[in-house]
């Protein structure tokens, strides 16, 4: 357990005594305020466990179901283009339809590319930072958008139960949970972070990340910092409610001052203008100021392309796979490459057949990507065939939790077995 | 020897504030006016007009309120159809098909959306806020998600299910249960068959909905239990029991032995000490004390009563709930702002205790969800864990942006929802303290708003904070003070509490 689970008062006492941890609850707020704001800053420097240079999981998720096989493009398997006449990606070596261009050379020998719209990627896979993870999918594939994203998430094939991120937390905390231990950029938090102790916390931009009533008059400010950053007032019970409740508020307060800081900040790179760069970008900040945040969750959306996918599609892999690139530029310029790596799935990949719209309907196994210095570069697993399918679909080669898995054992060095609530075999990713 | 534990609230303690207590936990809260009145009604009567609130008329649901149509089963002709286009791979006519299936499902997610705003606008307006209370309270016991069932008339069919033994019997509640569509769907018993049994309901029924976790059953009970409740299954919308795929044989589940059906099964279940002490438990929680950490020996003893108290009026639940609603212990100091508000009781009680304007019912659907707490989508079939857990940092600051927009219009600049210019008249919180000169003395006012608003009386130093603030600005403390007051008093971590 780190240090980071303990509420304020105790965490002051173990770090300062019991001078300081008198006071969280005792010593009129402005000066309590100058202690914590002291202690804020303490925080961010490396220390023991669950401190910063602890190491990091990014979590990217493709929402709609992302065509695999436009993705990662098998060219060497003529079935591909029997089955994809007007949206199949021509082979490295080929004539280009239109604007769409020819598939990034991969591994020539496999004869497999990715999508021209996939320079970043391409970028990090010469770099030797990105794994490409072929075929990944469970037993029994459900074509459902929901359910099939609630199985990824709680990593479990009836769609039951809390998150795997959560559990993960929930088997590694005590009991505790770690306040800010995992963030997810945007709306709602996503299943995969709720544990049954842990709960994630989650913004869409730092600026909705503090108190709107102060936009009302300016003088509501003063009065409502006082009101927040108090503490738990002298005549509180230490165990009760509205002690726990006054203690997150302050927390909260100095979340929100260290967060919008942190983002506020310019970035030591350029990045591009998307939606999911401008995620990672705030992941990327978070991590620069040495959150306690051990595992960020970002996602895009616009996947589910049933008709007219090739500019869609492309647009979408161009987004995600320029701010992928920029996010592992960012962290290079940090130093903070070997502490972080970052996962892209998606809830399915989509049928081998384009359908009558030239698009793709919701399908089965598709290729995942990991992405960071400690990665085991490359291609890994084989490609699911093209003729020995399932319903019209891909039969899965890896099973999903066996990438998280691996990435629990060797990378979040923590019990898969046990979180997963199984044993998966896994494709080695993480470098020893 | 737990009679003690439920004696009664002395009649002459039932104070204003009592009134204000009992209004928040048994419902969502009143304005002052109505605290006003049912104080004056003395202890019995308040209680009886919430727990007896079939005297209360209310607007009746009307059947075709939502459509039944969307998601229905395809026609043996459209089976036909589609089975043709899979074997002949015709691909033209297949993509038609799950061109259909998308209308429809985008069809019905409107439709969800829509009854997520009924539901809510409904535990505003209710005369009977008791009855909403108690659905929503089996809501998050039997935990179904749209997400799983996708299917928003079955969600609306067990909404009113729920309505209806809202306060009947909870024993015949769960007979219905077990022949709900959206339950039976959610936990896989459609797929529970003689020939290959699937555990999940009977599991999920001994372990969440009526005896508790490892609480006298075994797996073998599991087992058994599912045999049990082979063959419940639905066609369209309506139960059906399919005998070819029932089980008769003889089980053995807890010592008992017979050919139970599902019926039997819970009969078994029902019959069981865990199970009153489970849903008192339960009960407890939701409306006395969510406590975090271990339960103190008044608590226990105050759950065994309420155990007793279900068991001996053979899990009627008006008896149980009045005597809750009457006992001196549910006034305790102790058991006074000690639940943390849901974000359903945040938002509703803020609306129907301050009256503010509505404001956008997408928009108060939206912010439940933002908090956590997304009618028809519980995160799983535990349902919502309650207490803490509603709070981080993150949602802290919804909860109080939130207040911020029902008391101003205001939204924050990213949200989806629409800005709204309707004005809020709070002046009517403080009509009881005007002086004969109409005016309001500012202390007196001040304090009143915040004991109002915060379960509890306000700790010195925040009376002092919002004083100073208040006497900054002027002398009046006319509407536009008062909201301000009201947007300071709304973002106290104490807030949360009711």
């Amino acid at each position: 357990m780190s240090e980071h689970n303990i509420p304020y008062s105790r965490r002051l006492f173990m770090r300062h005594g019991v001078a300081l941890a008198s006071m969280a609850t005792t010593i009129p707020q402005f000066i309590q305020n100058s202690a914590l704001g002291m202690v804020a800053q303490l925080a961010g420097n490396p220390g023991g466990a669950g401190l910063p240079q602890d190491r990091i999981l990014v979590v990217v998720q493709l929402g709609g179901g992302n065509d695999g096989l436009n993705t990662v493009i098998p060219f060497g398997m003529n079935e591909y283009y029997n089955a994809r006449p007007t949206i199949g990606i021509p082979a490295p070596s080929g004539t280009a339809k239109g604007q769409t261009g020819v598939a990034l050379m991969l591994d020539q020998k496999r004869g497999l590319g990715l999508n021209p719209s996939l320079k970043g990627l391409k970028s990090l896979y010469d770099d030797g930072k990105l794994a490409v993870l072929q075929g990944v999918g469970y037993p029994n594939p459900n074509r459902s958008h929901f359910t099939s994203m609630d199985i990824w998430q709680t990593a479990n094939t009836g769609a039951k139960g809390n998150g795997w991120i959560g559990r993960y937390f929930d088997n590694t905390c005590n009991g505790t949970p770690i306040q800010e231990g995992s963030i997810s950029i945007g709306r709602t938090a996503p299943l995969a972070l709720n544990g049954q102790v842990q709960k994630p916390i989650s913004f869409e931009s730092a600026e909705l990340f503090r108190w709107l009533g102060k936009d009302l008059h300016k003088s509501l400010d003063d009065p409502y910092q006082q009101i927040n950053r108090a503490g738990i007032l002298p005549e509180t019970t230490q165990t009760s409610q509205a002690a726990f409740l006054m203690r997150t508020a302050l927390d909260a307060q100095l979340g929100s001052d260290r967060i919008r800081a942190a983002v506020g900040k310019p970035s030591l790179t350029t990045w591009p203008q998307s939606e999911i760069a401008n995620q990672l970008r705030i992941v990327s900040a978070l991590i620069r100021d040495g959150m306690p945040t051990r595992v960020y969750y970002v996602s895009q959306s616009g996947y589910d392309t049933h008709g007219g996918q090739l500019g869609s599609h492309g647009r979408a892999l161009q987004q995600v796979g320029d701010a992928l690139a920029a996010f592992q530029k960012e962290l290079a310029a940090q130093h903070a490459e070997d502490r972080v790596v970052t996962m892209v799935f998606s809830e399915f990949g989509r049928r081998v057949k384009q359908n009558a719209s030239g698009g793709t309907d919701h399908g089965t196994a598709a290729p995942m990507f990991v992405i960071g210095s400690k990665v085991k570069a490359g291609v890994h697993g084989d490609h699911s065939s093209l003729t020995d399918l399932d319903q019209g679909d891909l039969k899965f080669k890896q099973d999903f939790r066996g990438v998280y898995a691996n990435i629990l054992d060797e990378w979040l060095k923590a019990p898969s077995a046990k979180i997963l609530g199984g044993t998966f075999s896994k494709s080695s990713i993480i470098k020893a | 020897m737990f009679e003690d534990a439920l004696k009664p609230l002395p009649e002459k303690a039932f104070d204003y504030f009592a009134a204000v207590h009992l209004l928040n936990r048994a419902g969502f809260g009143g304005t002052p006016s109505q605290a006003r009145a049912l104080a004056d009604m003395g202890l019995n009567k308040a209680v009886d007009q919430l727990v007896k609130y079939e005297s209360q008329p209310v607007e009746p649901v009307k059947a075709d309120l939502f459509d039944n149509s969307i998601m229905s089963p395809l026609t043996d002709e459209q089976r036909e159809t589609a089975r043709k286009a899979r074997l002949s791979n015709d691909e033209e006519a297949l993509a038609a098909l799950q061109r259909e299936r998308n209308r429809k499902q985008s069809e019905d997610r409107k439709q969800i959306a829509q009854l997520q705003k009924w539901w809510i606008k409904r535990m505003i307006e209710t005369p009977r806020p008791l009855e909403e209370k108690m659905t929503l309270f089996f809501h998050g016991h039997f935990a179904t998600g749209y997400r799983t069932i996708e299917d928003s008339f079955h969600m609306y069919q067990q909404n009113q299910l729920f309505r209806k033994f809202a306060t009947g019997n909870f024993a015949h509640l769960a007979h219905r249960i077990i022949r709900d569509p959206a339950m039976i769907k959610y936990l896989d018993n459609d797929e529970n068959q003689k020939s290959k049994p699937n555990e999940n309901m009977a599991r999920e029924l001994m372990e969440l909905f009526t005896l508790g976790e490892g609480r006298g059953y075994t797996e073998d009970d599991i087992k058994a239990g599912a045999r049990a409740l082979t063959g419940y299954t639905f066609k369209d919308d309506t139960f059906y029991f399919n005998n070819n795929n029932h089980d008769t044989s003889a089980k053995n589940i807890m010592g008992k032995s017979g050919q139970f059906d599902g019926d039997g099964f819970l009969d078994v279940i029902l019959a069981r000490n865990e199970c009153a002490e489970f849903m008192a438990g339960k009960l407890f929680r939701f409306f006395v004390n969510d406590f975090s950490g271990d339960m103190s020996k008044d608590q226990k003893a105050f759950i065994l009563a309420m155990a007793n108290k279900l068991r001996a009026s053979k899990y009627e639940l008006k008896p149980l709930l009045d005597a809750v609603f009457s006992s001196a212990y549910f006034y305790s100091a102790q058991n006074r702002g000690a639940i943390i508000k849901s974000p359903i009781q945040l938002t509703v009680q803020a609306v129907r205790s301050l009256r503010t304007p509505v404001r956008e019912l997408s928009a108060l659907a939206s912010a439940t969800d933002l908090m956590g707490q997304n009618v028809f989508f519980p995160p799983n079939v535990k349902g919502w864990d309650g207490g803490r857990s509603w709070i981080n940092t993150s949602t802290l600051f919804i909860r109080q942006n939130v207040l911020v927009y029902l008391l101003t219009g205001r939204k924050p600049d990213m949200y989806e929802w629409q800005a709204s210019d309707i004005p809020f008249d709070a002046t009517h919180l403080v009509d009881h303290l005007r002086q004969p000169d109409g005016s309001v003395d500012m202390a007196s006012g001040i304090e009143y708003l915040l004991r109002f608003n915060l379960a509890q009386s306000p700790s010195p130093l925040r009376l002092k904070q919002v004083m100073a603030f208040a006497t900054s600005r002027g002398e009046r403390l006319d509407n536009d003070r008062i909201i301000a007051v009201l947007a300071l008093t709304t973002a106290m971590p104490e807030y949360q509490l009711c």
